[in-house]
């Protein structure tokens, strides 16, 4: 079960007032380290309780992340991999991502098996979404490997892992097209909800999580499961841009801080 | 009993404190440089929708007509005549590959190496056979940039003989942003030790050999015992420049050999560096009395 670390209630209904035109926005609470060596380390801490789906008053989780450089530290971009040039693209470079989510990160202390369905699954979304992002063009015959481990997972996990590569892939000096910034979004009772934590995913709605590329507004990455009435799309949509937004305004102040040190 | 006790204090940023102004255009990745198309774009930059868009973090950099991005940290990218440090992971048919931090291995080709004794000849069979008795996998050598490919790979040759194998030091790997170009890398410290900066962020520190041996053409390694005053110096040295880049500071033999003069008064604490807030005050004050050149984090275009 989740620690109570205690929330800040808006005190508003959740259908009316809140900022995002009648989407109900949460904010989620990242901490994204990089450590020593290859592996990204997300968590997310979540500031309220498990919140029941038919909502109390709006918690706010504040965003938060840093980006401690180590030293050499980087998401690397590999020399030419030796012995397996069978995989070496020669106009462009590989990109290869690996999800792996740690036995403490549920409720339930479960060990996972390396090659098990949902890190592949996951792996290859991220490999997509970073495909689209990075100029490949401009590493031939290399291959960028990156790692990412789950640390906490409080639903919006694939989110997590694409805003913490992507602040990896910038920290490594590799040329991408811009951000990528990604959030999830469902359907409850009538209202598009953002930022979706385990137990309203859990509760079985549609939900879809979304990879966007903020300044142009291209879409690396929409993969939603389950069924949703096109009607609702629209909004569903819209709410899940706008958090990815939010993160963007978010990641975008953390870098240019980073920089200017 | 008395115990030293060192407790972590978040980093003060040393730009404020140095003053150094901040005029520098930032930009991270999807910022628009500039919508202007009179401008050719350089490394760093890609074009879109007919705008300018940077595809790095760092900062612009114009030179008349062309602009780039300089990324905060990136791996080496090597440019024609930089001396490097590299470590030997392969030995082929007629070259070796080094690793210098960059996106590929370089090669060291036979016919750029010279052979022991500096004679010049054409290199044979048999020369390809007793490669792996000049240089080993795991070897260090200096080199300089021969030739860069098209796909970024780096050529190195050895042709004079202050280039070659090296013997007893220290290596210390910091970022390549962090070295800065100057006319020669190879520098003699007073303190009694020699250093040499590659530009690809390894920095080899040595023992200053008491005799130059020139004939030796570098493939011979001194493997005399060092003293432990050279140990010390090596250690110390070893500690200021790792201190130097965790304050973001250029590395230049001048900064170096300050860094070690205001270390002096301390004891050597090894295997860690000198503590943050101790550095931060040992190079406030030496940049502030000492030099006039303000420590930027951007290389200039050398001069």
């Amino acid at each position: 079960m989740f620690v109570n670390l205690g929330w800040q209630g808006m005190g508003q209904g959740w259908t009316q007032g809140s900022q995002l035109k009648g989407a109900r926005g949460r904010h989620m609470q990242d901490r994204e380290r990089k450590t020593g060596g290859f592996v990204l380390e997300v968590t997310q801490l979540p500031l309220a309780e498990a919140l029941k789906v038919e909502g109390e008053a709006d918690p706010q989780r504040t965003v938060e992340c840093e980006l401690e450089g180590v030293g050499l530290a980087h998401v690397s971009v590999l020399f030419q991999i030796r012995g397996s040039r069978a995989r070496a693209l020669p106009d462009r470079a590989l990109v290869n991502c690996q999800y792996s989510s740690a036995t403490f990160s549920t409720g339930e202390r479960k060990r996972r098996p390396h090659g098990d369905r949902k890190s592949c699954e996951m792996g290859l979304q991220l490999r997509q979404t970073f495909e689209a992002a990075i100029l490949t063009q401009l590493h031939p015959r290399s291959q960028i490997d990156i790692y990412v481990q789950v640390l906490q997972a409080d639903g919006g996990t694939y989110a997590a892992c694409v805003n913490a590569a992507t602040l990896a892939v910038l920290d490594a000096g590799i040329p991408m097209r811009d951000f990528v910034c990604a959030c999830s979004a469902g359907f409850v009772d009538g209202t598009a909800l953002a930022d979706l934590s385990h137990v309203e995913e859990a509760a079985g709605g549609p939900q879809l999580a979304l990879a966007l590329l903020p300044a142009s507004g291209q879409i690396a990455l929409l993969e939603m499961d389950a069924r949703l009435h096109e009607d609702h799309l629209e909004r569903v949509l819209e709410a899940a841009a706008q958090a990815a937004r939010d993160v963007h305004t978010l990641l975008d102040r953390v870098v240019r801080q980073h920089v200017r040190e | 009993m008395a115990m030293e006790m060192r407790l972590p204090v978040a980093r003060k940023p040393l730009s404020e404190r140095l003053g150094r102004d901040t005029k520098k255009h930032l930009v991270v990745p999807g910022d628009t440089i500039t919508t202007d198309t009179g401008f050719m774009r350089g490394h760093g930059t890609y074009m879109g929708e007919e705008k300018l868009i940077a595809s790095v973090a760092g900062s612009v950099e114009r030179v008349n007509k062309l602009i780039c991005v300089k990324a905060l940290k990136t791996r080496y990218i090597g440019e024609v005549g930089d001396i490097v440090v590299g470590r030997i992971t392969e030995v082929q048919q007629k070259r070796w590959k080094v690793e210098t931090n960059s996106r590929l291995d370089s090669v060291l080709l036979l016919s750029s190496m010279n052979l022991p004794g500096g004679e010049l000849r054409r290199r044979s069979a048999e020369d390809e056979l007793a490669m792996r008795g000049f240089l080993q996998e795991g070897d260090l050598i200096s080199a300089e940039v021969q030739a860069v490919f098209s796909d970024g790979a780096v050529s190195l040759h050895t042709r004079s003989l202050k280039y070659g194998k090296l013997g007893q030091g220290v290596l210390v790997q910091v970022s390549p942003s962090l070295v800065k170009r100057q006319k020669t890398h190879f520098h003699d410290l007073p303190c009694g030790a020699s250093v040499i900066l590659g530009n690809n962020g390894f920095i080899w520190i040595y023992p200053t050999p008491e005799h130059k041996e020139e004939e030796a053409g570098g493939f011979i390694a001194n493997l005399e015992p060092v003293s432990l005053a050279d140990r010390e110096v090596i250690s110390r040295l070893r500690n200021c420049i790792i201190s130097l880049v965790t304050q973001r500071m250029m590395l230049y033999d001048t900064s170096i050999l300050y860094c070690y003069e205001a270390s002096l008064p301390h004891q050597v604490l090894s295997p860690g560096p000198l503590p943050s807030s101790l550095i931060c005050e040992l190079l406030c004050c030496l940049f502030r009395d000492n030099m006039h050149i303000s420590p930027i984090l951007s290389q200039h275009p050398s001069v």
